[in-house]
């Protein structure tokens, strides 16, 4: 189940006599790994991030390729699979010695393949939203930690602008990263003056396909005369169903807003979006946002996967930032040395696609903007809150009391990633 | 002459003023910021023109665009019309005036205040009802002016317990005992809440034990309607998993073929009400849409049977008797048939749309929503499985099949073509399971790995309602969706599925063969 993909003539011919001079072949060529899976359960949202790290690959080569040389994308797939990432990583970096991978999708199967990055020394880039509270030296997080999405969008709902919420509902799927993320907002919002009584958090299996009860108690939930939100975090498959209980059970945006951190454009694709207006989504991008590099890119994407309806969206962004800030690293690096590129990583600036300039910190995070949107009938999510300045992740959440302690920077004196006390004393 | 001017003049510069009000606050509709546009749709609403109404509602519904030189146009099927002088105009180049919830909900109780006056009583009774739903202290004067000229009686009484909702906040204690009474005989969840705000910081002790008490009848009422919702909730689960269980209760019940891809089948269905409702999108008016889905039905069954047929011939015919690699081949057949999916339609979920007719619900009492597409499914479900139940009975198909399953030399003596048969019965299972995944679509996903998430239940269905009973399967799926819903708001949904696994395991130690096992030589052969 490998797919290995040459770009140029030339290129195939190295590639074939790869078991000869794999040496020589690794003169020609840089070759970066894509670690996303092609079928399983979790194809539906990782084939997309697949084909956008294979357009960068082209787009690098037109202009030239890097350090002189043509990159070469290695695609594998660990077939929604998370034992079969960390093989399947072990391959990439040990078989193939690629100098970067770019990839995974769910917290668990980052967290199955962290040890491999780590024993081996290799590079990992990471372009999903995630629950925080990790700073791995061999992964750059290009998604957004929880302070860059869930923090401001339930800033955004206390607002006036939001409707000043009083009654919140934070449901999710049952696994890591809801609940992580619900153990922030619980302390956050009880930290804002909101009641233990006016929290209600709800669990639900994976792929859970019958939201009656849920729903009816959220309309119940709602009722108690205090304006109320639904704060989702549930995980791909779960949302048509939810929001299709939603419409019919005739809850509507402007009564009880659901803000949802897994739910964009490609996803709005497979939902009828007529009875869902209004629903809000908190991202760091939207393909409905007006500038040049937004325009470029949609443009681009829709010539490369020859599909006019093709939609963009954030994890996209998340991974074309990865990429470019790469790129740049090791043309400033010189070499696609591990170590010297990490270094050349810090500080690395690459224009957002909704304008702006995203920063790598050195907690392998990223600066970036939030954006509140609200769901069109079209499909696609409209801005109706954006954060003046970019937002700094924070990698660790100073509302986990045991987390508030920890810090993140890979630079001197504290070169650590869950450190309460710098490794060198000054 | 000079005179006639001067005269025209000023009458131009006083009679228009009114108007002119008019155009500037619908030109402020397209204000930068949000706050400055719920001050224009409050103006707008405060005039009492007649033309505001259509341009509040198209505004909420999306509908009122702006251009680039500020002219404000209307869109409608029909085209676009200028939004002040109602004149055709081309919509080239217009932007839709963006809309949030708190600008959404401002526009919702402007339409409302105006449509208390209208002169229609059913564009009354919806104003009335959204007013209900968030009354504010603004809108009391009105609501009070309308209440004394409604003549319908259903007007009359929403009226007044919006209003009674917003006397829970008056200052005079008598005005407030008077709207607790009138919220007492209320089964609204909402008014519940408002009174148990109310009860926070109300000092008149008279006043105070009516609201105690008022609330604690509510609880009641709303009590018994909670027991009634999670009993449709369970029987529409239930009926749910029984129509995802009906073609496995016969591929799997009937002929004994454990078929692993049974989900499958469903989600070719799925996909065949996919391609039926793109077909009609273009093909046919957009006015036929809603008739995708009868359509889709039939299709459905017809594509799955015929893939039913070929797996049999092409694969387990081969197998009968060697259960473990049925199990085998065919799970590598779902695999298959995923793959094959995800290669044609991509491995995104695809949309298919409730046609209206399906889509929102009726509400009852107490908040309690009876939604369309639970109560067709549940329908459709019963209709399919009396339909099976009538072909086996009573057709020679019907008595082929039995006949075959249960002592096939013989059947085969007898000049039945057993194989034919075998085919059929296989085909029929799945294209039962193409129906479900018809109706199932209007549900859930439709995605490659649609019938991943159907399979287990429908085997634990079929195990529990005891293998080749088709009353069986229907006893168990009910009761499996009831127990599931009953223990659901207690253990939470996760710990729920648990527990009714738990269940069926205890249940099957102590009745191997299900609730209601086949008697006869089939069984142990």
């Amino acid at each position: 189940m490998k797919f290995v993909r040459a770009f140029g003539a030339g290129l195939l011919a190295a590639a074939s006599l790869l078991p000869f001079s794999s040496a020589q072949a690794a003169e020609d060529t840089i070759k970066v790994g894509v670690l996303h899976s092609l079928s399983g359960t979790m194809a539906i949202s990782e084939t997309t991030l697949k084909d956008t790290v294979l357009m960068m690959v082209d787009d690098i080569n037109k202009k030239g390729g890097l350090l002189g040389k043509k990159v070469e994308a290695v695609v594998v797939d660990p077939a929604s699979n998370w034992p079969l990432f960390a093989e399947k990583a072990r391959e990439l970096l040990e078989k193939e010695k690629v100098a970067a991978v770019f990839g995974c999708w769910t917290s668990v199967s980052r967290k199955s393949v962290l040890p491999v990055f780590e024993q081996l020394n290799g590079m990992l880039f990471y372009p999903v939203q995630y629950e925080g509270e990790e700073s791995s030296r061999n992964v750059f997080y290009t998604g957004a930690a929880p302070n860059q999405q869930a923090i401001p969008a339930v800033d955004y709902l206390m607002s006036k602008d939001g409707g000043e919420v009083k009654r919140w509902v934070l449901a999710g799927t049952d696994y890591v990263y809801p609940r992580t993320t619900n153990k922030i907002l619980e302390a956050y919002l009880k930290s804002k003056g909101v009641k233990a009584e006016d929290i209600m958090i709800n669990y639900t299996p994976f792929g859970h396909n019958d939201w009656q009860t849920i729903v009816a108690d959220i309309k119940k939930f709602g009722a108690a005369g205090k304006k109320t939100a639904v704060v989702s975090t549930i995980n791909g498959d779960a949302n048509v169903p939810f929001y299709k209980e939603l419409a019919n059970q005739g809850i509507k945006a402007d009564q009880i807003p659901v803000v949802a951190f897994s739910v964009g454009e490609e996803e709005l694709a497979g939902i009828d979006t007529k009875n869902l207006v209004g629903h809000l989504a908190a991202w760091n991008y939207f393909m409905s946002v007006k500038a040049p590099e937004n325009d470029a890119f949609i443009a681009q994407w829709k010539g490369f996967i020859k599909n006019p309806k093709r939609v963009t969206n954030d994890p996209m962004e998340a991974t074309y930032i990865g990429f470019k800030m790469w790129t740049q690293a090791v043309q400033q690096a010189g070499t696609t040395n591990v170590d010297a590129v990490r270094q050349a990583m810090y500080g690395q600036k690459v224009k957002n696609l909704t304008g702006g300039t995203a920063v790598m910190n050195t907690n392998h995070h990223l600066s970036k903007p939030v954006l509140i949107g609200e769901i069109q009938a079209n499909g696609q999510l409209q801005t109706v809150w954006k954060t003046k300045d970019v937002i700094k992740a924070d990698a660790w959440s100073p509302y986990i009391p045991e987390s508030a302690k920890l810090k993140a920077d890979w630079t001197f004196p504290w070169v650590c990633g869950n450190c309460a006390e710098p490794k060198f004393k000054m | 002459m000079k005179i006639l001017i001067l005269a025209l003049l000023a009458f131009l510069a006083c009679a228009p003023a009114r108007a002119d009000e008019f155009s500037d606050a619908v030109r402020a509709l397209n204000a930068d910021n949000f706050a400055d546009k719920i001050a224009a749709v409050e103006t707008l609403a405060g005039l009492g023109d007649g033309r505001a109404a259509t341009i509040l509602e198209a505004m909420s519904d999306g509908n009122l665009l702006a251009t680039k030189d500020g002219a404000i146009l209307i869109q409608r099927a029909s085209g676009f019309t200028d939004a002040l002088t109602q004149a055709p105009a081309s919509g080239e180049g217009a932007e839709p005036i963006t809309v949030n919830n708190r600008l959404r909900g401002a526009l919702r109780g402007a339409v409302g205040r105006l449509g208390l006056f209208s002169p229609d009583a059913e564009l009354r009774k919806r104003a009335a009802e959204s007013v209900l739903t968030s009354p504010t202290p603004e809108s009391a004067g009105m609501m009070r002016r309308a209440l004394a000229n409604e003549t319908v009686p259903e007007v009359r009484t929403l009226l007044a317990l919006a209003l009674a909702n917003l006397d829970l906040a008056d200052e005079d204690p008598a005005r407030r005992r008077a709207a607790v009474a009138a919220l007492r005989d209320s089964s609204d969840p909402l008014s519940r809440g408002r009174l148990q705000a109310m009860l926070e910081n109300e000092t008149d002790s008279e006043v105070r034990a009516a609201a105690e008490k008022a609330v604690s009848e509510i609880n009641f009422r709303l009590s018994l309607v909670s027991i009634g919702a999670n009993i449709f909730q369970g029987l529409s689960l239930g009926s749910v998993m029984l129509l995802a269980a009906i073609g496995l209760a016969v591929t799997f019940g009937v002929m004994g073929v454990i078929n692993m891809a049974h989900g499958e089948m469903i989600m070719l269905g799925a996909y065949t009400a996919f391609v039926v409702q793109e077909l009609f999108r273009a093909f046919l008016p957009p006015g036929l849409i809603g008739w995708y889905l009868p359509v889709a039905v039939p299709v459905a069954f017809v594509v799955t049977f015929l893939v039913g047929v070929a797996l049999e011939r092409s694969v387990i015919r081969f197998l009968y008797g060697r259960p473990l690699e049925t199990m085998l081949a065919t799970w590598g057949i779902s695999l298959m048939l995923q793959q094959l999916v995800r290669s044609i339609f991509g491995a995104s979920n695809r949309e298919v749309a409730n046609p209206d007719w399906m889509t929102g619900g009726v509400d009852l009492i107490g908040g309690f929503t009876l939604t369309y597409n639970r109560v067709v499914i549940i329908i459709f479900c019963m209709a399919v499985l009396g339909a099976l139940a009538a072909l086996l009975r009573w057709s020679s198909f019907g008595l082929h099949m039995r006949a075959v399953t249960q002592n096939r030399p013989m059947a085969s003596a007898m000049g039945i073509p057993t194989g034919r048969i075998d085919a059929a019965t296989f085909g029929l299972g799945s294209g039962i399971a193409g129906m479900a995944g018809v109706a199932l679509s209007q549900i859930g996903n439709v995605s490659p790995n649609l019938g991943q998430g159907y399979i287990v239940d429908s085997f634990m269905v079929v195990v529990f309602g005891g293998v080749g009973s088709l009353w069986g399967t229907l006893v168990g799926a009910l009761s499996l969706g009831l127990v599931n819903k009953i223990l659901e708001p207690y253990a939470g949904a996760m710990l729920g599925k648990i527990l009714v696994l738990v269940v069926i395991i205890l249940f099957i130690q102590k009745r191997p063969r299900g609730l209601f096992a086949l008697k006869g030589r089939s069984v142990e052969s």
